[in-house]
């Protein structure tokens, strides 16, 4: 591990970024127009009050495994990733690189989102608004170190596309948004319980019901993060030096 | 034939094998043993034992697809082998530290597209650990000076594949490999990359070229020539002339493919 290799990546992440204005508008503005569409979809606070917290962790969630999956990728195929591997670099350089990186994208994306909800919208957060952007801001990485950990197992942009649906709906089906995960029959309850966007949408609710910072919420903030790293170390094991 | 010197007592024959293998390896930059690689169920390095000598321009030749890069990325470390050993100043292929020794440049520019030229070679740069200042060198070295700003996805095929060429020449590399890296360019700025390898070998560096050009044959030290995934010849242009009674390379490979089949 060498800190200024890991700057270096995500100093370079975030060039490329800049040259393609386009992506970075899109990427700070959707999360807000999502949420914009969705309190006028309802036209009632209360009920965008009871959606919008969850939503706040699900769309940079999603919109990160995206971006991230289709970028890691386009590394992989167009061979500076094996350039990188010829190079003194580690595999964990990259990731974390690549993690910090798009961790500042989503820590921006997330609290404009955040700031719109609770500002304009009417979102009422009980709990502190910072707790409520750690946790969101936990979610895209998350998001962000499943992509990183899914571009593995695809080999065009096309298939990596269609892992969204395969790791992102599932989570989203179960997480408790549609129906509270108690509810919900043992077998989807028991699914429910591994996958870890459910942990982090009981996060999000409990801040903005309650002003209470307790054991269940740590916890819960802990496996998310605890599986944002576990993806991204099981995306360094993916990465190899030697190819056939 | 090189001479290696009468021994003043007499050795046993092993012995003096020995030593004469150390005193090759101490030589050669590269050496590779029986090499074989298997890819997709097809055998396509088969059996090639080489060297390479330090301080040298080496030329790999071959028709497209006979295991030119699949050798060059052997030696480089990041293929996966079948069989055989590929020592690289006395270290196993791949070492990590070799990882800084050695400069790679692929046929296909590993470059990206959505930096500029300079950003991009800034961050192999820090990568690699060297001073930024080595990127306006190595921008200079292949020509590039007037579009360092410029965004490598906006280059014509040539200026990326010199943007590609510069990665390699980060740092002071003891051995390149360079594949393929004057594909569609102009005769000049050929003329002047291969004075620059000229020069790079002068100041020590080994370079293993690829390239499918004849005329290009003529100034590298050494030529190796595949086929098929065999070593077909390892020799001197002036020596593959000279055996093969042929004036110009082309017809000396020729001469010496058609020996080949009629084996």
């Amino acid at each position: 591990m060498s800190p200024a290799v890991t700057l270096a990546t995500t100093r370079r992440i975030l060039t490329q970024l800049r040259h393609d204005p386009r992506t970075v508008v899109l990427l700070l503005v959707m999360p807000s127009l999502l949420m914009l569409l969705l309190r006028y979809v309802f036209n009632s606070e209360r009920q965008f009050s009871g959606l919008a917290p969850a939503l706040l962790g699900i769309f940079p969630f999603t919109i990160m495994f995206l971006i991230t999956s289709v970028t890691t990728l386009r590394e992989r195929t167009s061979a500076t990733l094996e350039r990188l591997m010829t190079m003194p670099v580690g595999k964990l350089d990259l990731l974390f690189g690549y993690a910090a990186a798009f961790g500042l994208l989503a820590a921006a994306q997330v609290s404009l989102a955040t700031a719109v909800s609770v500002w304009w919208l009417g979102l009422d957060v009980a709990g502190s608004v910072w707790v409520l952007l750690l946790v969101a801001l936990l979610d895209a990485l998350l998001g962000t170190a499943l992509g990183l950990f899914v571009s593995a197992f695809a080999t065009t942009e096309f298939q990596a596309i269609q892992f969204m649906p395969v790791v992102v709906l599932p989570q989203f089906l179960l997480c408790g948004l549609l129906t509270p995960r108690d509810e919900m029959g043992w077998l989807l309850n028991g699914i429910s319980d591994v996958l870890p966007l459910s942990y982090a949408v009981d996060a999000l609710t409990q801040v903005t019901r309650s002003a209470e910072v307790d054991g269940t919420l740590a916890r819960n903030m802990l496996i998310v993060a605890g599986c944002a790293l576990l993806a991204l170390v099981l995306g360094a094991a993916t990465l190899r030096r030697r190819t056939p | 034939m090189p001479h290696w010197g009468t021994p003043r007592h007499p050795v046993p024959l092993t012995a003096k094998l020995n030593a004469r293998r150390i005193k090759r390896m101490v030589n050669s930059a590269v050496s590779v043993e029986g090499l074989r690689v298997v890819r997709g169920g097809r055998e396509v390095v088969r059996d090639v034992s080489c060297r390479i000598a330090a301080g040298t321009v080496t030329g790999l030749l071959g028709p497209s697809g006979c295991g030119k890069t699949t050798l060059m990325r052997a030696i480089v470390g990041v293929q996966i082998v079948a069989g055989g050993t590929v020592t690289v100043f006395g270290r196993p292929a791949g070492s990590p530290a070799l990882r800084r020794t050695i400069g790679y440049a692929t046929q296909n520019p590993a470059i990206y597209p959505d930096l500029t030229v300079r950003e991009a070679l800034r961050y192999f740069a820090s990568v690699l650990r060297f001073p930024p200042s080595d990127v306006d060198r190595v921008i200079a070295e292949v020509d590039l000076a007037d579009h360092a700003g410029a965004l490598i996805g906006r280059l014509s095929g040539g200026q990326r594949s010199r943007a590609n060429l510069a990665v390699a020449l980060l740092g002071t590399p003891e051995l390149l490999i360079l594949d393929e890296p004057t594909v569609g360019l102009d005769p000049v700025l050929r003329d002047e990359l291969w004075a620059l390898f000229g020069r790079l070998a002068a100041r020590g560096a080994t370079l293993l070229v690829s390239s499918h050009v004849m005329d290009e044959a003529a100034r590298c030290d050494r030529l190796l020539l595949m086929r098929e995934g065999r070593l077909l010849t390892d020799d001197t242009p002036g020596g593959l002339r000279e055996r093969t009674g042929a004036d110009d390379l082309e017809r000396a490979f020729l001469h010496l493919i058609t020996e080949e089949a009629a084996r």
